[in-house]
């Protein structure tokens, strides 16, 4: 569609505004295609901005600019436009948006589009409203122009505008060709919190019906005609290049249409997936190992226990520590241990990618839309804009398809032009295989914690060393997370320790690793809010208080830790002691930690049998996030935090043997099953604050949580995750 | 060629006879709904009904379904499946959705011959189930939900 800039748009760009910057790109250049179609095509959707497209039937389509992965965005941000639009929830659609960077840009990341850091809630809360606002607005003022009345006259109700005096009323269908043609307002108001309708209610998700019948569509799910799929042969450790291709058998199986080397490896590419897999399976390549990374986990757990032991970089300082960790009454150390962690979102990466004239068309479940655009247009030679991407819901992702170098695009994209003699839709899949051995894990991390105590048993020193690799160092998002030296989103929630201690010091080494990796739910919070945690209530026990009222003393100056961390007692019965049950021994456990500005507490009761295995029964949780847009799906947020927690802190590492990962599929990395999930309450603090997110805050609090409750249990102190349970044997 | 029974209809297909149902049907088919997971039937993405039991597609070669009924979650319309999908939809259980026809299939077997399962039950018949959203505390909701409305 030709671009059309309005000049009453740019004059009021120029003068500056009302709105916010983001929010008046997002409405500039679609108002002049709303007003291009209402002139020359009369019948057509009233378009008002980005957001927002009212069709002639009353439906009202909304754009989400934000990945869908099962978070709920397809919920939670039509729920503001409907709110501020006044539409009822069964006329609204959803459509991701297209990858425009000017358009749908991430507002708390500048001008990038892309889902991450739990941001969608937060970055879109005014701006939807305000495209709802808007959009209301216009269609006032198109019936009070019909009607020959004035628009303070008028006012809505589901979806239709009313005219009491005279009884008049017109659906917003019927009002798109007008409404199309009135000018936009400069400045809207939006309902106050006392009028939502929508806002803090329990509004179903819009995509729950296709995804229990089997018709929600996935990037994996598109067939398109001609569409050919490709696996990728990889190499075996990172590093590793291509030295020589035996292909005669992998062209021989039926099926399999072309064998293309591309930078990261060999591709096979057939008319269906079987018959690439064994396509993949016949072929030979021989790799040249000599500038691979030959790591080996216990050898790097010695090295990285040694740094432990060195002076790293300060991330934060306060007081003098060291000092006074001295003259401290009682002084405690700790060592925790982190193993590298792999997403395995259930949708295993794929991607499928057309080239044509001039351009490639994307399909994926892109979390980073700008990047990706970018990645693929270097390996074309195009400009970013002719790289369209059509973003899928994703089967899940937490993190890994927000990978800065775009890894499965660009191997798509790289697959179709080496096989663009093919004339067709290239679709790379992985398998689970290929998920486990393709790198960009949690990084693992070794932390070393002391802290000292005074007489009374207050906390005075608190002095913590991690140790593990940069996720932003290399990549585009350097300049923005790497300070002096210091990636922040590996030392977040411990340099910025909540707990009132006068002398706070922080270090962080980053040892340089050929092993890619890449944030994972809740990114830097995995590791230290477990530290933290664990370490806090091994001071209170030190200093022989409860660990529920030692948090609380020193969180006085911090009201949102505070207030999940009593809800969550209170709900939870702190202080009253467990049912008990026969052959098993007992315990609760707390932790509370502040991740992407939301609030959670955790208590979790467990019970262990004399082998050591344990269950974890119950989880009690409290989420502080700001205004609860959505409130059951926080707390299925919040469900899905503590399951996906609890599965790594029971089950998940990925090691290293010479290079070579250990780890293959759902046998050796095995996933929390149903019988192991507990029990989980959700209670929301409410709260007047702009939302935050959810997708994230609900990990953090759980291992630790556990970990203290399994001490409360047995007495003995589990530092290293996944758990060792073998240490809990009372036999 | 090979001849099954897919949703009721006959189907043949041209496909070499270790090829997994799950392909054939996600391939040949078009028949989405069943995901691929992990391939080796340890995530249940791919559970479909052959002869009415739950099977993992990806494991299961086609030429094993030759001459089999084999339902899908597009066409598994039992009574089962109707009130779990209400279910599903009224608890809000998925989140992602991708492991979801697969969790819906098993535990259709499940009522089919437990009516009243608890929550053990759920736990046995679903635990190969991988959710890795881990929406397993509203499909164990959801499963007695629809065990009720099954009863009535």
């Amino acid at each position: 569609m030709e671009k059309i800039i309005d000049p009453s748009r740019r004059e009021f760009l120029k003068t500056g505004a009302t709105l916010g910057a983001g929010l008046t790109i997002a409405f500039y250049l679609p108002v002049g295609a709303a007003r291009m179609m209402a002139g020359q095509d009369a019948g057509k959707p009233f378009v008002p901005n980005a957001f927002i497209r009212i069709a002639p039937d009353d439906t009202v389509t909304v754009i989400v600019k934000h990945l869908e992965m099962g978070q709920g965005v397809n919920t939670g941000l039509p729920t503001l436009v409907a709110e501020e639009l006044d539409v009822p929830w069964e006329k609204i659609l959803v459509e991701s948006a297209p990858a425009d960077a000017k358009l749908y840009n991430n507002l708390l990341w500048g001008p990038m589009q892309g889902t991450g850091g739990s941001t969608a809630m937060a970055n879109s809360f005014d701006q939807l409203r305000r495209a709802g606002a808007t959009a209301r607005a216009m269609l006032i003022a198109a019936a009070a122009d019909n009607w020959k009345v004035d628009a303070s006259t008028l006012s809505t109700q589901n979806g239709m505008v009313l005219h009491r005096a005279s009884g008049r009323k017109a659906s917003y269908g019927k009002l798109a060709d007008k409404a199309a043609t009135m000018p936009q307002p400069a400045e809207v108001q939006l309902k106050s919190a006392k009028d939502f309708k929508y806002i803090g209610k329990q509004f179903k998700r819009t995509d729950s019906k296709a995804k229990s019948d089997g018709s929600a569509q996935f990037a994996s799910d598109l067939r398109l005609p001609g569409q050919l799929t490709a696996l990728l042969a990889r190499p075996p450790l990172f590093g590793a290049k291509v030295k020589r291709i035996q292909a005669d058998k992998a062209k021989a199986v039926p099926g399999v249409r072309a064998v293309v080397e591309v930078p990261r490896g060999v591709a096979v590419i057939a008319t269906d997936f079987w018959s690439a897999k064994k396509g993949r399976d016949a072929l030979q390549v021989e790799w040249d190992e000599s500038g691979a990374e030959r790591v080996s986990s216990a050898a790097q757990r010695e090295h990285y226990l040694g740094l432990l032991k060195q002076p790293g970089m300060v991330a934060r300082n306060e007081g003098d520590a060291a000092k006074a960790l001295v003259p401290a009454t009682k002084n405690l150390e700790a060592t925790f241990e982190f193993p590298y962690l792999a997403h395995t979102p259930m949708e295993p990466l794929n991607c499928i990618v057309q080239l044509k004239d001039g351009g490639c068309e994307i399909w994926a479940g892109s979390q980073s839309q700008t990047g990706d655009q970018a990645t693929a247009a270097k390996i074309l030679g195009l400009q970013p804009e002719q790289v369209q991407i059509h973003t899928m819901l994703a089967g899940g992702s937490f993190g890994r398809r927000a990978n800065p170098t775009s890894d499965y695009i660009a191997e798509a994209v790289s697959v179709a032009k080496a096989a663009s003699h093919l004339n067709a839709p290239i679709h790379l899949m992985w398998t689970r295989e290929d998920d486990l051995h393709g790198g960009y894990y949690r990084p693992m991390f070794v932390h070393a914690v002391s802290g000292g105590l005074d007489a009374q048993g207050n906390p005075v020193a608190w002095s913590q060393r991690l140790v593990g690799q940069s996720i932003a160092a290399g990549t585009a998002f350097e300049g923005g997370m790497v300070k002096d030296g210091i990636d922040m989103i590996s030392v977040e929630g411990a340099s910025n320790l909540a707990y009132k201690i006068p002398n706070l010091h922080v270090e962080l080494h980053s040892p340089k690793l050929g092993v890619p990796v890449l944030w994972w739910r809740s990114v830097g919070h995995t590791h230290t809010a477990f530290s933290t945690e664990v370490f806090i209530d091994e001071l209170a026990v030190a200093a022989g208080k409860d660990p529920y009222e030692f948090r609380r003393a020193l969180l006085d100056h911090q009201p949102r830790h505070k207030g999940v961390l009593e809800l969550a007692a209170a709900k939870a019965g702190w202080g009253k002691p467990l049912a008990p049950k026969s052959g098993v021994r007992r315990g609760r456990g707390i932790a509370v930690h502040e991740s992407f500005r939301s609030f959670v507490a955790e208590v979790a009761e467990v019970s262990v049998k004399p082998d050591g295995s344990f269950t974890v029964d119950r989880v009690v949780c409290a989420v502080d996030c700001g205004i609860a847009v959505n409130p059951d799906q926080i707390g299925a947020q919040m469900e899905g935090g503590i399951g996906f927690a609890l599965s790594a802190a029971l089950h998940s590492a990925i090691t290293f043997k010479d290079g070579r990962v250990e780890q293959s599929n759902f046998n050796d990395y095995p996933l929390l099953r149903i019988s192991e999930m507990p029990k989980v309450e959700v209670h929301i603090v409410p709260s007047e604050a702009a939302p935050t997110g959810v997708g994230e805050p609900g990990v953090p609090p759980l291992a630790p949580a556990v970990a203290n409750a399994l001490f409360a249990a047995t007495g003995k102190r589990l530092r290293k995750l996944p758990f060792e349970t073998a240490e809990l044997r009372s036999v | 060629m090979i001849t099954f029974t897919v949703n009721g209809k006959p189907r043949s297909v041209d496909a070499a006879p270790d090829t997994p149902l799950l392909w054939v049907l996600r391939d040949n088919l078009g028949l989405t709904g069943t995901k691929y997971g992990c391939g080796v039937a340890l995530c249940g993405s791919c559970t479909v009904h052959l002869n009415g039991a739950p099977v993992r597609a990806c494991m299961t070669p086609i030429s094993a379904a030759a001459g089999q009924k084999i339902t899908t979650i597009e066409g598994a319309r039992s009574k089962a499946v109707k009130a779990l999908q209400d279910a599903w939809v009224s608890l809000d259980v998925p989140q992602c959705g991708y492991c979801q026809s697969g969790q819906i299939m098993s535990a259709a077997a499940l009522l089919a011959r437990n009516p009243h399962p608890t929550d053990a039950d759920i736990d046995a018949a679903l635990d190969g189930n991988l959710c890795r959203c881990a929406t397993y505390q509203r499909i164990r909701a959801a499963v007695h939900q629809a065990a009720r409305t099954m009863r009535g």
